[in-house]
């Protein structure tokens, strides 16, 4: 369970998050759909405390993370698995050191099962046989799975995504949906996931929320958010140019 | 009218003081705890240690061939013919003690820290630095650690064998001017001390770890692209470099000139 209580956060003059309010239960997916730039990585990185906010809290299972030293914070983020928006993969390891090094970290394993849990990994997203590359050597889409194989190497109970289809063909993109789905369904994972992608955000949300001027401005079902009358959620989901939305 | 002085801050000087020292407390810490990252702590012995050697190696022949030089141009002419073989301890003693350790000090400034700096500040912006946080990966324990100690142990490695060359090329240059080579040897043999060697080492050790924090420093505090890690690259060479210069004036007074008795 996560309770996000009056997330606010600036840099310099440029007010990013303004009182975000929001809960995601534990085995639910939550989509957070909203304009580019409008503070959603900014977001996710608060979740994590890789950014600590200038006012309000974030409750993971009953502990503050903004107040929480490096250590304790070590402690919790084995709990989390992040799929950065550009992979962030290392780039001086090759994918194999790159997938294992949360799992060497996490979780005590021998060398081989090591190996093993790699190549199990890198297959969960659609990749085999690029173990001894390093990622200077990889596509776009494959530095993207890669990093999510980092990500679920070491079984996290919490994914966070972050726009995990961009910069991937729409038959790999529907693949990661599946993967999320699956995740879901058979280890009970909780998942937030950042996206622009309407269609993914319908097949795998239980809940979408939509960030919109350093807001939560709506939250609800799919069904919901669709039916919804507020005027800037029509206009992202339907990708209108003509609304009130009108920067961009 | 307001003076540009003002906004030179020292509160900013001070503030700035105080992340060095953070971050200097916090490496040290985590050079002694476990576990260890060696593969990373191998791979930086032979970076700043095996592939500084030929830089090492030119500057510090050239270094004490233009100390024995001058020296030798002055024994000859303030105190006569002969007596050049007197320069020996001299020379060695300046070699060891300062110009060896300085310049090895700035070249690995010049070579490692920069490197450091654009490392980690590529990481930085890259959000390696994150990926480390978010797979319970300290940086300081990852990547400042080992890149410290490394610095630390090969500062003053490399040095010795800074020394060893000056004093040899010094050697040779005397001995091709014609000075006596037994006089000079039993000179220097008699006057330089392990002490002065030790001094000089002592020295480059601390600059070693100035190079390794600075350069950490700058990079881990990078911002913006490319731009900023081209910042962050010049300003670790140029702050540490006026570090060691600044350092080493000082520590050469507060050193004991001798050990012991
Ligand atoms: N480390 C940072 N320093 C300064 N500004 C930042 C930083 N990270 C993000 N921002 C700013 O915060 C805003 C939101 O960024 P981001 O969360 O990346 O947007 P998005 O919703 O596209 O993921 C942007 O205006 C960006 O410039
Ligand atoms: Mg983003």
């Amino acid at each position: 369970m996560i309770r996000i209580n009056d997330l606010h956060k600036s840099f310099g003059q440029n007010k990013v998050l303004q009182g975000i309010n929001l809960h995601i239960q534990n085995g639910e997916t939550l989509t957070i759909i909203g304009q580019s730039g409008s503070g959603k990585s900014v977001l996710l990185k608060h979740i994590l405390g890789l950014i600590r906010p200038d006012r309000g809290s974030i409750i993971v299972d009953g502990v503050d993370i903004c107040g929480s030293s490096e250590a304790e914070l070590n402690n919790i983020r084995r709990k989390f698995g992040l799929l950065f928006q550009a992979a962030a993969l290392f780039d001086s390891l090759t994918v194999a050191q790159n997938v294992s090094f949360g799992l060497e970290r996490y979780r005590d394993l021998s060398p081989k099962e090591l190996q093993k849990r790699v190549k199990e990994t890198l297959a969960m997203v659609g990749l085999r046989e690029i173990e001894q590359l390093m990622p200077h050597e990889l596509s776009g889409g494959m530095k993207k799975r890669v990093g999510l194989a980092r990500a679920i190497a070491y079984e996290p109970e919490i994914m966070l995504y972050d726009e995990p289809s961009t910069g991937i063909d729409p038959i790999r993109a529907d693949a990661i949906n599946e993967l999320i789905i699956k995740m879901k369904q058979e280890f009970r994972i909780t998942s937030v996931v950042i996206t622009h992608d309407m269609i993914s955000a319908y097949k795998v949300a239980d809940r979408i929320a939509m960030l919109y001027n350093g807001k939560i401005v709506a939250v609800g079902t799919p069904e919901e958010l669709r039916k919804s009358d507020n005027q800037i959620v029509q206009q992202f989901i339907h990708g209108r140019a003509e609304g009130p939305i009108k920067e961009w | 009218m307001t003076l540009p002085i003002k906004s030179f801050s020292f509160h900013l000087i001070l503030q700035q003081v105080g992340e060095v020292g953070l971050l200097f407390g916090r490496t040290t810490i985590n050079i002694f705890r476990k576990p260890r990252e060696t593969k990373i702590f191998i791979q930086q012995l032979e970076e700043v240690g095996v592939r500084s050697l030929l830089v090492v190696s030119l500057t510090a022949a050239f270094g004490g061939l233009v100390f024995a030089l001058q020296t030798y141009i002055g024994f000859h002419r303030y105190i006569g013919v002969g007596s050049e073989a007197y320069g020996g301890p001299i020379i060695s003693l300046g070699l060891t003690k300062e110009l060896i350790p300085i310049l090895v000090g700035l070249m690995v400034a010049g070579r490692v820290g920069s490197a450091m700096a654009a490392e980690i500040g590529t990481m930085k912006i890259t959000e390696q630095i994150d990926a480390l946080y978010s797979l319970g990966a300290d940086p300081i324990r990852y990547l400042v650690a080992p890149r410290t100690l490394a610095c630390f142990i090969m500062v003053p490695v490399l040095t010795l064998y800074g020394d060893i060359i000056g004093i040899v090329c010094a050697y040779f240059f005397n001995v091709g001017m014609g000075v006596n080579r037994i006089v000079y040897l039993r000179n220097t043999l008699l006057y330089l001390e392990l002490w002065d060697v030790l001094g000089g080492l002592i020295k480059a050790g601390i600059f070693g770890i100035v190079i390794a924090i600075i350069g950490s420093w700058q990079g881990l505090k990078t911002e913006g692209g490319a731009e900023g890690v081209g910042r962050a690259t010049t300003r670790a060479v140029v702050i540490s470099s006026i570090i060691i210069l600044i350092l080493n004036f000082f520590l050469s007074k507060v050193m004991p000139e001798r050990l012991g008795i």
